[in-house]
């Protein structure tokens, strides 16, 4: 779940199980700068418009321990200004032409994007270049930029119970993987991020031999390399990246459980995470058989399998959900959400949530219901083609986590190719309660009141 | 028998988008809609609006609306919910519905391959939805949920504050979700007023983008609205301005306060609007650039994001701004909040913040209409406003026609430093 420089992100959708990349007919073109910066071009000619995303192969999960939130810290340094532009001015002299820009950063990587008029590519990729070696940054900027990043953990995650939860869940749910550590941060380390961290990590990660570069709308790809050969070609690749092999989860044997109570919880709900297996290269045929089972067992407010049940049959829930979204390095996680009823306590809600993933077990998937989500994945082909800023994401993400481009293209027919079988076998495998974190969120107990 | 069509074409190019051609059609039946042909890619986005939206509730049936409206794709004509979701989802069409102040909004992406069964089924929910007892109790459910969520939420908390304080009695000054007690009581008949008052034929807005054509359009937009009422429930009555200057702190556990601070806004036909428009983009926009987001984010780490708007409604025009703060920073934020606002009430802005601003707007415009969807909500979206059909090509024209002294004289009538209202949902230090 990545996290951005600037409030108003109006850029991507959360996030979407069944978002898929079209196979055939892809407009996309890929080459390789001799500084090793890989580039991706997909055409949109519809509209005179451009994205320029820079995607570096660094996120929080590749922070030293004990720096929590430095890549997210760094992100927004990196608008601070360079040898060649004044402070704050990056994102002024953008904005001037009519464009907009931001960033994002999550545990695998930390990208950076412009939004403008075609025809203004060349102006922007200059931008962009000129800060991947050039960053210049003041002690005032680092310590200024601080308290941001701090007022931002605050409104995202201090204020909201549900997000405290999550971070709560994460932390348990992995045990010595760094993904159990939060994007933006611990607090108290966060507090410590110095200007040296900063540039360290900087110096070290940034790179074009780090990094994909994905041009996405109304540009041809010859166009395209003479403008990345001319801004990017120049910058010196990093010597000595190592493969991002970070510590492993070891066998998980234990249920983990945990109690937020929090007086500003106005609806309590159970939240359940177990690990489960991500996407790998040239193998996604369990993580596109996970995908469709979250979008069997939660994808819907109405049809899905814990909705009919909870919702409509047994009337114990005002809402569920499922969600799995495998696109990650490392281990991923499938989760199952449930707000009950008035009147249902969590203890109930939980037992009955666990004897609907139980039948399920027994029962398998409803064929006609598989039958719709192909036709979904289908349909979600000739949607995706109207959002070329999603494309991009989809091509840039999936490349920073190491997939091919066959693999980003083939993820389709991937999903569409799972069958029964395949979902049984994988929900069979993912649903052991040994990998899982079971939350719940409550509010405080009062003097005298029984508790649930 | 074959109905005449009567489509016709006003075709506008808006530059730097050559291609982009805005067709005005207007069915056999009457029913007029904006179209922006592309048959790149197989499907269409149509929207509609209905104007008046949650406005038209009682007060006694507060939230018959928005919950009408939750309840549109719950089973209509034969199908129950689990009927209908399974036909929508067997077609891959995505069926979406809203209600607001001013309108009931309808959204839709549906494939050309099975065009007219998505539209049969948009249709059935639109003129023959059930609202089975069953449905209604359990969506019902749901808002009370929504509402209870709601009373904990410190941004809903404060534009509740705010909005009670500035229109008072009339609708605007409620929640259109309603009130735990007035949810509880809505009857199966109230959500059939609601429905028959609020999507009816003379309020109806309709833009489609995408693979069809006009006479297409035509003939579907008859098929699929034509039985609706002729007319609904009568709109509102313009909302008086209530809100007096000052500060209003609503107590609320929570490390960082949530601030809605504003005063009357300017109407969105005022000759004055552009530069007014352009004012608060310099002063408030979201971007990193502008005065506010400078001030009190990149100069003194006090909040994550601030933002100003000119918020235009049916009934009453509002120019609002939020921010959150941690509790003992949100004293100095207000502080710097009100110095700007003076600032810009008395000296206006700078010739080279007019000049960027209206480069970054006018530059920034064509590229909204960048995809269907995107296309069909900005084309609905102008209709609701009233604008003319070539709006998209005179609207920066008229951004670039605001002088600094326009800015000037506009600033001292727009910003009004000493009618600022603060409202503070936490527990600020010092306020």
């Amino acid at each position: 779940m990545p996290i951005r420089t600037g409030p108003v992100a109006t850029l991507f959708a959360a996030f979407a199980a069944l978002s898929a990349s079209f196979a055939s007919a892809d407009p996309v073109t890929s080459f390789t700068l001799e500084n090793g910066l890989q580039v991706v071009v997909i055409e949109d000619h519809r509209a005179p418009v451009v994205v320029q995303m820079i995607w570096y192969r660094v996120g929080a999960a590749d922070e030293p321990r004990g720096h929590s939130g430095i890549a997210h810290f760094l992100e927004h340094l990196l608008f601070k200004g360079t040898d060649k532009i004044g402070p704050n001015e990056f994102s002024a002299i953008v904005e001037a032409q009519g464009g907009d820009d931001n960033a994002f950063t999550s545990w695998d990587y930390t990208a950076y994007f412009q939004r403008i008029a075609a025809d203004r590519l060349d102006l922007v990729m200059g931008l962009e270049a000129n800060r991947m070696r050039n960053l210049r940054l003041t002690e005032e900027d680092v310590a200024t930029e601080r308290e941001v990043i701090l007022e931002e953990r605050g409104q995202r995650t201090d204020s909201n119970p549900g997000s405290l939860l999550s971070e709560q869940m994460r932390a348990a749910q992995f045990m010595n993987h760094p993904y159990g550590i939060p994007i933006i941060g611990w607090r108290h380390e966060m507090e410590q991020l110095s200007r040296d961290d900063a540039l360290s990590y900087y110096e070290r990660f940034y790179a074009p031999n780090n990094a994909t570069l994905v041009i996405a709308g109304d540009v041809f790809p010859e166009d395209v390399k003479v403008l990345a050969e001319k801004h990017y070609g120049p910058l010196a690749p990093s010597e000595g990246l190592l493969p991002r092999d970070r510590p492993q989860e070891p066998p998980q044997l234990a249920e983990r459980r945990i109690t937020l109570a929090d007086e500003r919880v106005s609806e309590p709900y159970v939240f359940r995470t177990y690990l489960a297996p991500e996407r790998d290269p040239g193998n996604q045929a369990e993580a596109a058989a996970l995908t469709v089972l979250a979008e069997l067992l939660g994808g819907s407010g109405q049809t899905s399998v814990l909705a009919r049940a909870l919702q409509f049959d047994r009337k114990i829930a005002v809402y569920s959900s499922a969600f799995y979204n495998g696109t990650g390095i490392d281990d991923a996680t499938f989760g199952l959400i449930l707000v009950p009823a008035v009147d249902i306590t969590l203890e109930t809600a939980e037992d009955e949530m666990d004897q609907v993933i139980a039948d399920f077990l027994k029962t398998g998937p409803d064929p006609a219901a598989l039958e719709r989500i192909r036709m979904q994945i289908r349909a979600g082909d000739i949607y995706a083609r109207d959002d070329v800023n999603a494309l991009a994401r989809r091509y840039g993400e999936g490349l920073s986590v190491g997939l091919s481009i066959a693999d980003i293209e083939s993820w389709d027919a991937a999903l569409s190719a799972v069958t029964e079988a395949d979902v049984m076998a994988a929900a069979t495998k993912v649903f052991d309660r040994r990998n899982a974190v079971t939350g719940w969120l409550t509010r405080p107990v009062a003097e005298g009141e029984a508790q649930e | 028998m074959i109905r005449a069509l009567f489509a016709c074409l006003v075709a506008f190019a808006v530059p730097a988008h050559a291609e982009m051609k805005i067709q005005e059609v207007t069915s056999p039946g009457g029913i007029t809609a904006w179209l922006v042909e592309d048959h790149n890619i197989p499907f269409t986005a149509l929207e509609i609006r209905f104007r008046g939206g949650t406005s038209l509730d009682t007060p006694d049936t507060r939230g018959a609306v928005n919950l009408m409206t939750a309840l549109i794709e719950e089973g209509a004509g034969d199908m129950d919910s689990l009927a209908f979701a399974e036909a929508r989802d067997s077609l891959a069409a995505e069926l979406g519905f809203g209600a607001y102040d001013d309108s009931v909004s309808v959204s839709a992406r549906f494939l050309t391959e099975n065009r007219d069964q998505a539209m049969d089924l948009l249709r059935q929910a639109l003129i023959n939805p059930r609202f089975d007892q069953d449905a209604v109790d359990r969506v019902r459910e749901q808002v009370l949920s929504i509402l209870r969520s709601n009373e904990k939420d410190p941004d809903t908390l404060a534009s509740e504050a705010f909005n009670a304080l500035a229109f008072g009695d009339h609708p605007y000054g409620s929640s259109g979700d309603g009130t735990t007690a007035t949810v509880t009581a809505l009857t199966r008949d109230d959500i059939l007023a609601a429905h028959k008052g609020a999507l009816a034929r003379d309020r109806i807005y309709v833009a489609a983008a995408g693979d069809i054509t006009a006479d297409e359009l035509g003939t579907l937009l008859d098929r699929l609205l034509g039985d609706l009422p002729a007319t609904g429930t009568p709109m509102p009555a313009r909302a008086d301005w209530l809100l007096a200057p000052g500060v209003t702190v609503t107590d609320f556990p929570t490390p960082q306060s949530t601030v809605l601070f504003g005063h009357v806004g300017i109407p969105r036909d005022d000759p004055d609007f552009f530069a007014a428009f352009i004012l608060n983009e310099v002063l408030g926009g979201g971007r990193f650039t502008a005065r506010l987001m400078s001030e009190v984010r990149e100069k003194r780490g006090l909040t994550y994001g601030i933002g100003t708007y000119l918020a235009s409604l049916d009934h009453s025009e509002m120019l609002l701004g939020q921010f959150s703060a941690s509790n003992d920073k949100v004293a100095e934020a207000v502080a710097v909040l009100r110095s700007e606002w003076a600032r810009i009430a008395t000296e206006g802005i700078t010739e080279a913040e007019l000049a960027t601003t209206k480069t970054y707007l006018t530059g920034s415009y064509p590229l909204r209409f960048d995809g269907n969807g995107s296309i069909a909500s900005i084309l609905v979206g102008m209709q609701m406003e009233g604008l003319p059909i070539d709006y998209a090509v005179t609207r920066n024209a008229q951004i670039e026609a605001v002088t600094l002294q326009d800015a000037k004289r506009v600033a001292a009538r727009v910003f009004l430093p000493e009618a600022l209202h603060v409202v503070v949902v936490g527990q600020p230090d010092g306020l």
